[in-house]
């Protein structure tokens, strides 16, 4: 080196705070960093977005003329609301991409060497992961009014149907991270595609399960992604035809309850996942 | 079981993983100031004992301290007195060098502002200042590896642990992250490097420890781990055609011990006291005799014949069990080309 080696000028004394403290301080530094990702990377919004864009615009303007939804609704009307489903629900693969990377590059193990906050890391990919998924919404929801949808809700409705797509993307998150812990590299979490299809896509989100053979149907039914999709199309005011089962008739119910469920047990899981990384 | 003045302490240390043991009652001292080399074949146990040692594995048995405190039962606080990098602890290559060493500035919990002016100090003592604001992912694997060092300093930590900080490195990217240690060295960190290159850990370190199979087989000064193995040999590789009885007997009173003979290889190689003398004893001898010789070479032993000695397997080999008593030579050890 050809620099001095001479003591750092900076005074590297640790600030002395409590643990609730940096808690929260380390959580926002790591959420800083998943920001980071959307500044150096714009591309990445793109990436995300690609499938549920290009999703639009095959169903809108390639199949939408021959899609019968039943009940005079439109198509548009019918499969934007799905879209911003199935983003949410594709959404846990970005949450267990990056965590694998992490983990691959070693990432993972320098934070675990620091003396930050424990639960940081998995906390402030919470947040961050939020943060994002509200980035993607806010521009899917613009594609979604440029190809002529509408919100016919009130503001009140409509900001609860959002605040219902981002609590589905909240729970996903913890089976982001949970199934991260499983996966061993970058190449392997490509394949989380084959989980996420059909996730997303069993369900209400471009056709009623009433239309599908029966077994599908229920399956589709029951999806958690067809709750949250049935709840924030009523809330949209988006006229829809709604099958006569339990589940449909109570999307509005079952798009707290199934985040809250999907939370309750794959939270603790992915945090004590985590913690065992040490044994 | 605290020892004032060493820096790093284990004792016993076991960790398995199903059946396998990957630390089987490893032993570790390391003083404060040093740079004490750890070096073992692939699988030996390096990075397990480093892993317990910076707190990201608990070990099912043992004990170790590291800058005096228990890794065990104070985790957090070795965690502030600790610095990690190299094979398996890494950086962000979506960021830059600059936001990366921010953000570990911060979650080392010096302060936003603190932070960047120790990551601007930082990017300039690793000459990292020129791709200071580039991403990660044009580094090259010398840079990164800078990068990484850089972010492993930020508390200026009182121990510093490096797990083949080399490996995967061209010869120049090698180059830079030893200089780069080195002037770690002098402002008195203390280092434990793991490294399966025994001229990494020769070029290094002030002693080294040699591991195989999870257990410390010595430590010692490279010199010393040298002297144990035997002083200096000559080697001569005869003609094709020749008779190698001929080559050992002009080793005749001048060998320290008796010579091997690898017959494939046509050499012949015994240790000698007095290197000058014997040298030119033997190959005086040999032309008298008119034995045709190719090539006649004064070696001494490398951190190789050490590993090869104690562990009865060369460094770069795979460590597989053999049922080989570990301290017996076998005739591979008259492969060792001369550097």
């Amino acid at each position: 080196m050809t620099t001095t080696t001479a003591l750092p000028t900076t005074d590297l004394t640790p600030e002395r705070r409590s643990s609730g403290w940096w808690a929260v301080s380390d959580c926002a530094a790591m959420v800083r960093r998943g920001l980071l990702y959307y500044r150096r990377e714009p591309t990445m919004i793109l990436w995300q977005l690609g499938f549920p864009i290009v999703s639009v615009l095959l169903f809108v303007y390639v199949f939408g003329s021959a899609m019968e939804v039943g009940g005079g609704a439109d198509y548009t009307t019918y499969a934007m609301p799905g879209m911003f489903a199935m983003t949410m629900a594709f959404g846990f693969m970005n949450t267990a991409y990056i965590m694998v990377v992490d983990k691959e590059k070693g990432v993972t193990d320098r934070f675990r060497s620091m003396p930050m906050a424990r639960s940081a890391v998995v906390s402030g990919r919470g947040v961050g992961d939020l943060i994002g998924a509200t980035i993607d919404l806010a521009v899917l929801a613009l594609i979604a009014v440029a190809v002529g949808w509408r919100s016919e809700g009130g503001p009140l409705d409509t900001a609860y149907a959002f605040f219902l797509l981002l609590l589905l993307r909240f729970a996903l998150i913890w089976i982001g991270i949970y199934i991260a812990m499983f996966v061993p590299g970058q190449e392997q979490a490509g394949n989380l595609f084959a989980i996420a299809f059909p996730f997303g896509m069993l369900s209400s989100v471009f056709t009623p399960p009433s239309l599908m053979p029966d077994w599908l149907g229920f399956i589709a039914m029951w999806n958690p992604v067809s709750s949250t999709a049935n709840a924030i199309r009523e809330l949209f005011g988006n006229p829809v035809p709604t099958g006569d089962s339990w589940i449909e008739q109570h999307a509005m119910e079952m798009a707290l309850v199934w985040p809250l469920l999907i939370t309750a047990f794959f939270l603790p899981l992915a945090v004590r996942k985590y913690q065992r990384l040490s044994k | 079981m605290t020892e004032p003045g060493l820096a790093i302490e284990a004792r016993g240390l076991l960790k398995h993983f199903r059946e396998v043991a990957a630390l089987d009652r490893f032993d570790l001292a390391v003083p404060y100031g040093t740079v004490h080399g750890l070096l073992g074949p692939n699988g030996a146990g390096k990075t397990t004992a480093v892993r317990v040692l910076t707190t990201l594995l608990d070990a099912d048995d043992g004990e170790a301290r590291v800058a005096g405190v228990d890794v065990a039962r104070d985790a957090q606080e070795v965690r502030r007195r600790i610095g990690l990098a190299g094979q398996y602890a890494a950086v962000d290559e979506i960021l830059t060098g600059r936001q990366n060493l921010e953000l570990f500035g911060r979650l080392f919990h010096i302060g936003g502002r603190r932070a960047k002016s120790r990551a601007t100090e930082l990017l300039e003592r690793f000459d990292l200042t020129d791709a200071a604001d580039k991403g990660v992912k044009q580094y090259s694997g010398g840079m990164r590896r800078r990068l990484d060092l850089a972010a492993s300093m930020i508390l200026a930590p009182q121990v510093l642990f490096l797990d083949e900080p080399t490996t995967g490195l061209d010869p120049r990217g090698r180059n830079e992250v030893w200089d780069a240690i080195r002037a770690l060295v002098t402002g008195g960190t203390t280092v434990l490097l793991t490294t399966q290159y025994l001229e990494e850990a020769d070029q290094l370190s002030d002693q080294v420890t040699v591991i195989d199979r999870g257990r410390t087989v010595a430590t010692g000064t490279p010199a010393e781990l040298k002297g144990a193995v035997g002083g200096d040999q000559i080697e001569v590789v005869a003609a094709p055609g020749t008779d190698l009885d001929r080559v050992v007997e002009a080793f005749a009173g001048v060998a320290s011990d008796a010579p091997e003979v690898a017959t494939e290889l046509r050499t012949v190689t015994a240790p000698v006291a007095d290197r000058v003398a014997a040298l030119t004893a033997i190959a005086g001898r040999l032309q008298a005799d008119g034995v045709a010789v190719e090539d006649i070479s004064l070696r001494r032993p490398t951190l190789d014949d050490v590993f090869l000695r104690l562990t009865g397997h060369r460094a770069d080999e795979p460590d597989q069990p053999t049922d080989q008593p570990a301290d017996q030579p076998t005739d591979r050890a008259t492969e060792e080309v001369v550097r």
